[in-house]
């Protein structure tokens, strides 16, 4: 079996400062993998570089194209990735208002990857609009509603409807969960985990929350000062950290 | 000053130049935005500067120049373009589509049919069809390189979510040969059939900075959905001056008590309709005489 996605030494700077550097690991199909680590630790622009939004300074990012099998992603000329982002990728920011398009109802919202991928009946898009919206539990009856009209944990939904019509077989997640009240984030946790695991989707998730990656990641990865300092099976890492950064992570969480 | 102290059409022969290699390039790709850099007019951007300065740049001495704003020959907008060029360029003007050589227009294209040798220079207000969909010109711009028009689809879904039908009546986006999506500038999507010309069609959009173009008998396909073809619709009746029943009407409150008249936007085509002796339901007296 060849991973879906093999990152090879990916390092970026920003001037003289390290944004991540020489960060390797490879990524099954199914699997999800979690990312962790403090504000400014490099997470977000790990996962940038690996999304394609920013070039790295050097490194590699394999995937596993259905097509032409592994290549280079960022190798791939500029349409050729561009489609890869809408096809077979997903990205879902952690602010819902940067990856909705807030004029555009909640159906068209749904709709858009499915006619940016050449769909053409009215019908067959709101018909699938619609049963992605029961999916992600909003109400078909909120499909020409304009996403200003929902809420937080609403948005969030729906953007993730938005990213999986499509069928995309790695969602990259930044931060799914911020900004949303507790219970709000446990619904959407939940919901995610079943859609993981049902569209058996591979993820590449970035967050602060050591209780999303204890719930939806298969493997973890601990970062600090743009390097990754520990690895391994989320259960193995969070029960028994082994680097300092990573124990007082794990220390840190408030038990109620 | 005297209006001799202009040069021919107003424009110098620099800018003309300049004006006529982006509408070059504009013939040669059909629909994509050539940017220009366009002059100061002496009218205000919005009342057709980009359209003149095209016209200037392809008007010669032996041209006959007709200019039309909603169809009509007689409204302030063609009236003051069409001195405008009498006086600086000294050009025969007409109202008869068939006698032009140059027709400027605004927001039509005239009813009877153009020919080879005509050319149709229309003034474009925003030519970025995926303007208000996506509001950043580098973002537009590479999706326009891309062909990623998904875009353009999602504003006609949310015409039928909202309206039950394509709600879009004028501006209505356009495929031009297969490739590029245009916006054929705010003419009544009635209009869009006749897209497809014999004529030289020519856009000009001034405050934008963008040339484009059609050559004749270019392919341009409305876009629409397959269970929601594109219905270029008008007013369900007929002109009330020239009995057409197949031209664009525009609708005119007489009273405040309802009353209401359909005539033919095109005034050059209901006037030599009328000519003819063609007469309408509410035609008065002395015109059916």
């Amino acid at each position: 079996m060849t991973p879906l996605l093999k990152v090879e030494g990916v390092t970026k700077r920003y001037g003289a400062r390290l944004g991540c550097g020489d960060v390797s690991f490879d990524l099954w199909p199914g699997e999800v993998m979690g990312i962790v680590g403090e504000s400014g630790s490099g997470k977000s622009t790990l996962l940038s570089c690996l999304a394609g939004h920013l070039a790295p300074d050097a490194g590699r990012v394999i995937f596993d194209t259905r097509a032409e099998g592994p290549r280079d992603v960022l190798a791939l000329s500029e349409p050729e990735r561009r489609m890869l982002a809408r096809t077979d990728w997903a990205f879902v920011h952690q602010n819902p208002r940067d990856g909705l398009r807030m004029g555009v109802s909640a159906g068209g919202n749904v709709g858009e990857r499915l006619m940016a991928v050449g769909a053409r009946h009215y019908g067959d898009i709101r018909e699938t609009a619609i049963d992605w919206l029961g999916r992600v539990e909003i109400a078909a009856d909120r499909v020409d509603d304009r996403p200003r009209a929902f809420s937080g944990g609403m948005q969030q939904r729906l953007q993730i409807a938005r990213n999986l019509v499509t069928g995309p077989r790695l969602v990259f997640m930044d931060e799914p969960t911020g900004g949303l009240d507790v219970s709000v984030q446990a619904r959407l946790l939940d919901l995610l985990r079943g859609l993981v695991r049902q569209m058996g989707l591979s993820a590449v998730i970035v967050t602060h929350d050591l209780a999303v990656v204890r719930l939806l990641a298969d493997r973890l990865m601990v970062m600090k000062g743009g390097h990754v300092v520990e690895s391994g099976l989320t259960d193995q890492v969070l029960d028994d950290p082994q680097h300092g950064y990573t124990q007082l992570l794990v220390s840190s969480v408030l038990q109620v | 000053m005297t209006d001799a102290a202009y040069n021919f059409a107003y424009l110098d022969e620099q800018t003309k130049r300049m004006i006529r290699r982006a509408i070059l390039k504009g013939l040669a790709v059909p629909g994509y935005q050539v940017p220009f850099a366009s002059r100061e007019m002496p009218m205000p951007y919005g009342w057709g500067t980009g359209g003149v300065q095209v016209t200037a740049a392809c008007l010669t001495p032996d041209d006959v120049l007709k200019v039309i704003d909603q169809g009509a020959d007689d409204t302030t907008n063609a009236v003051s373009i069409r001195r405008f060029f009498e006086r600086t360029g000294g050009v025969a003007v007409t109202t008869r589509t068939e006698e032009a050589s140059v027709i400027q227009t605004r927001h039509r294209i005239p009813e009877t049919p153009l020919t080879e040798g005509q050319i149709l220079v229309y003034q474009v207000p925003i030519p970025e069809p995926l303007r208000f969909l996506e509001p950043r010109e580098t973002e537009t711009r590479k999706m326009h390189a891309l062909e990623e028009y998904g875009l353009m689809h999602v504003k006609l879904y949310e015409d039928i979510a909202h309206n039950g039908a394509i709600s879009t009546a004028y501006a209505y986006p356009v495929k031009v040969e297969g490739r590029y999506v245009m916006d054929p500038s705010p003419i009544p999507k009635f209009d869009n059939p006749r897209l497809e010309s014999a004529a030289i069609q020519l856009f000009g959009a001034g405050r934008e900075q963008r040339i484009y173009a059609l050559p004749p008998h270019t392919k341009v396909v409305s876009l629409d959905f397959e269970d929601h073809p594109f219905d270029p619709s008008k007013a369900d009746h007929d002109c009330d001056l020239c009995g057409s029943g197949s031209s664009y009407l525009d609708e005119v409150i007489m009273d405040d008590e309802g009353g209401r008249m359909f005539v033919c936007s095109d005034t050059d085509y209901c006037a030599t309709r009328r000519a003819r002796g063609f007469r309408g339901a509410l035609s008065s007296e002395e015109d059916a005489a």
